[in-house]
């Protein structure tokens, strides 16, 4: 009867599970089974969470920050309404063009149209993962509009056709190997040129120059907006959101609905934790803040300001984002995407970005994801963690993942979509758990026929759903005599009652 | 099942003391959100709360106790449970009183504080990823040479203890409290 360890057997998923969810646990399994993926992202994840435990260490009121932002966040979030129109007031006023997305399709259609009304026919664009959520490039394509992304991990991703399976680090699945590879095949990369990492760095800086030179736009994310002086924020490590957002004559910048912080000292609060929780940084490598296009003149007339882009459109998206407001979700827009609950997430340390199928993975991306798109294709997700809470503890704004995480499952049940046997299952459970006598009884009954079934007090099979529990562990008998019979016969002994 | 265990435990005003981080955390920190809008149970379940334990907790909180007269031989590591850990910050207090039973004989598991991937029903939900979270657990248990892992939840030890066995390991798993009772076999 027992198995080989090395044999796990797989519970065939329930009849009535939809294809999304039957996609998921195979997009999980081969994850799983892939021992370069699990190499990787043993190295990275580990190298991040180690970084943001000593940055936060060497910061003598870590803790106060983060409560701090956290304060910053709830308040704006909880008059959105009110800073989203100061914001593009100010913006405005320093001569930025505002647009407004109600879903993923109106935001790449509104970014197409910018770049046909200027005869765009190639545009660069640095890291944004809101472009992901809108699909951006595929919309450029359609319009034959060609895109290239300018973030390194971001353009391996883009010349291999792959999909980002990280929030910071695109492509924390990838090892330097595949790179150079891809660099010899897709772009004609030689040898010396694919040596090393630094070496495969500078070739994709001389391909990229080219394109920053020849880009009529430029497209970015925006980590946060501030309010009450209209500016984009924008970090990064390397040097190509400045080239994105400065050298081309158009730029847009995409802003999701909730990212914005009321006041310049506030952006300095939050700016203080994002680089440390993200990759422990004290600060990244450049920190941006764009206050309008480029003035042709300034108010004396005297000079104009010799750089910058001659429009800067901001595309303010909201694509699900208002229907949290307000609702047992919202704190999950007090997210600043920095990543950090990716990083210390065992389940995703296990199975990476792509196994969770949408934009966001990790904690944030199972209440994202479904919080935005609904549970239907999305079922899975709110279960793919074990609620230990690792990730509510790193992150910089506090946000109780874990709890909304039992929202949706809970929005889940309501909804009438746990299975069968489990819906049957807790009622039996919490039937059988509330009447003491029987509870005893059963446990008994329970202790009698495992150890019929059993040689050494476990059992290596059991049956129905439960059977995923023994693909990969042991299940031990009842006791006989249960804790609560010693405690009688115990306190009977030394005279006292229960 | 909530109201049917705060009728139970509200019997009596004494301390309730409880031999798993899970089940305190539970009824601690859960029990009076799930019943926000009961208002039979609401005050009583926060009144619950105010006097639950957990058994490491109550030892050297609440009576000041870190020696209980134990002194283990076997060489033990320890295992932080999450729901204890991070619900109710039980941080220094299993450890001072293994420190005391077992000294040198016990140390901090690698990754003592990284979780095992029981998450109860998510063993069985998803079997494939609890499975590979418990294998990476195990191997750090292994590694470490010690006689046995000691977590202060039965829910995780069950887990561990059914992956060793499938495994044919020779550690065992071992309550805190079973290591604060002393010798196994005395």
């Amino acid at each position: 009867m027992p198995d080989a360890p090395s044999s796990p057997r797989h519970p065939a998923p329930p009849a009535q599970a939809p294809a999304a969810a039957a996609a998921f646990y195979a997009r999980v399994d081969a994850a799983l089974a892939d021992k370069a993926l699990h190499r990787a992202l043993s190295l990275t994840t580990g190298r991040l969470a180690g970084g943001l435990t000593s940055a936060f260490a060497a910061l003598p009121d870590g803790e106060a920050l983060r409560d701090a932002a956290r304060r910053i966040r709830a308040h704006t979030i909880a008059h959105l309404d009110r800073y989203l129109v100061q914001f593009s007031e100010q913006a405005e006023r320093r001569g930025c063009q505002l647009h407004w997305a109600d879903t993923a399709a109106d935001a790449s259609r509104i970014v197409v149209e910018i770049a046909q009304a200027n005869g765009i026919s190639l545009a660069v664009k640095s890291k944004s993962m809101l472009s992901e959520e809108i699909e951006l490039n595929a919309a450029f394509e359609s319009a034959g509009i060609r895109v290239v992304e300018t973030d390194l991990g971001e353009f391996v991703v883009q010349v291999g056709g792959d999909k980002p399976s990280h929030i910071i680090m695109p492509i924390v699945h990838r090892s330097r190997e595949y790179v150079a590879a891809l660099f010899r095949d897709k772009l004609g990369a030689s040898n010396t040129d694919v040596a090393d990492v630094p070496a495969m760095t500078a070739f994709a800086r001389r391909v990229l120059r080219q394109e920053f030179v020849r880009a009529g736009m430029g497209v970015s994310g925006v980590n946060l907006a501030v309010a009450d002086t209209g500016s984009l924020c924008l970090v990064s490590n390397e040097g190509n959101g400045r080239l994105t957002t400065t050298l081309p004559r158009v730029h847009v910048a995409l802003v999701g609905l909730e990212r914005i912080v009321p006041t310049a000292a506030d952006l300095g609060v939050v700016l203080q934790l994002l680089a440390r929780s993200a990759t422990g940084q004290a600060m990244p490598v450049y920190t941006s803040i764009l206050t309008g296009p480029r003035r042709a003149r300034v108010d004396n007339g005297v000079t104009g300001e010799p750089d910058g882009p001659d429009q800067l459109h901001v595309v303010i998206v909201d694509n699900g984002r208002s229907r949290l407001l307000g609702s047992d979700l919202a704190e999950i827009l007090y997210c600043v995407r920095c990543g950090a609950c990716l990083n210390i997430c065992p389940v995703y340390r296990h199975i990476g970005g792509h196994a969770y199928g949408g934009v966001y993975p990790g904690p944030v991306g199972s209440v994202v994801t479904p919080g935005l798109m609904g549970l239907d294709q999305w079922s899975e997700l709110p279960h793919a963690s074990t609620l230990c809470g690792a990730c509510r503890d790193v992150c910089p704004v506090r946000i109780d993942l874990p709890h909304l995480l039992l929202k949706l499952r809970e929005r889940g049940v309501a909804e009438d979509r746990a299975p069968f046997w489990l819906q049957i299952g807790m009622r039996v459970f919490s039937a059988v758990a509330t009447r003491p006598r029987l509870y005893a009884w059963l446990g008994r009954v329970a202790a009698l026929l495992g150890a019929a079934a059993s040689r050494d007090g476990w059992l290596t099979r059991l049956p129905g759903p439960l059977s995923g529990w023994t693909t990969s562990r042991d299940f031990p008998v009842p006791a006989k005599r249960s804790f609560t019979d010693l405690w009688r016969e115990k306190t009977a002994k030394g005279r006292r009652t229960l | 099942m909530a109201r049917h265990t705060i009728d139970v435990l509200t019997r009596s005003l004494d301390p309730v003391v409880v031999p798993s981080g899970s089940c305190a955390d539970m009824i601690v920190n859960h029990y009076p959100e799930l019943l926000a809008h009961d208002a039979a149970y609401h005050d009583r379940a926060v009144e619950l709360a105010s006097r639950t334990y957990e058994l490491s907790q109550f030892l050297v909180d609440v009576l000041g106790v870190t020696d209980t007269g134990a002194r283990e031989t076997d060489s033990l590591v320890y295992h932080a449970s999450c729901h204890g850990l991070r619900g109710l910050c039980l941080r220094d207090q299993p450890r001072a009183l293994l420190r005391t039973a077992a000294g040198e004989q016990c140390t901090d598991l690698p990754g003592a504080e990284t979780c095992c991937g029981f998450g109860g029903l998510f063993a069985v939900k998803m079997p494939s990823i609890s499975g590979a979270m418990l294998q990476a657990k195990l191997d750090e248990i292994e590694a470490s040479g010690a006689d046995a892992v000691v977590a202060a939840d039965i829910s995780c030890l069950m887990h561990i203890g059914g992956g060793l066995h499938r495994r044919g390991s020779r550690v065992r798993v071992r309550h805190l409290a079973d290591v604060l009772a002393g010798p196994p076999d005395a």
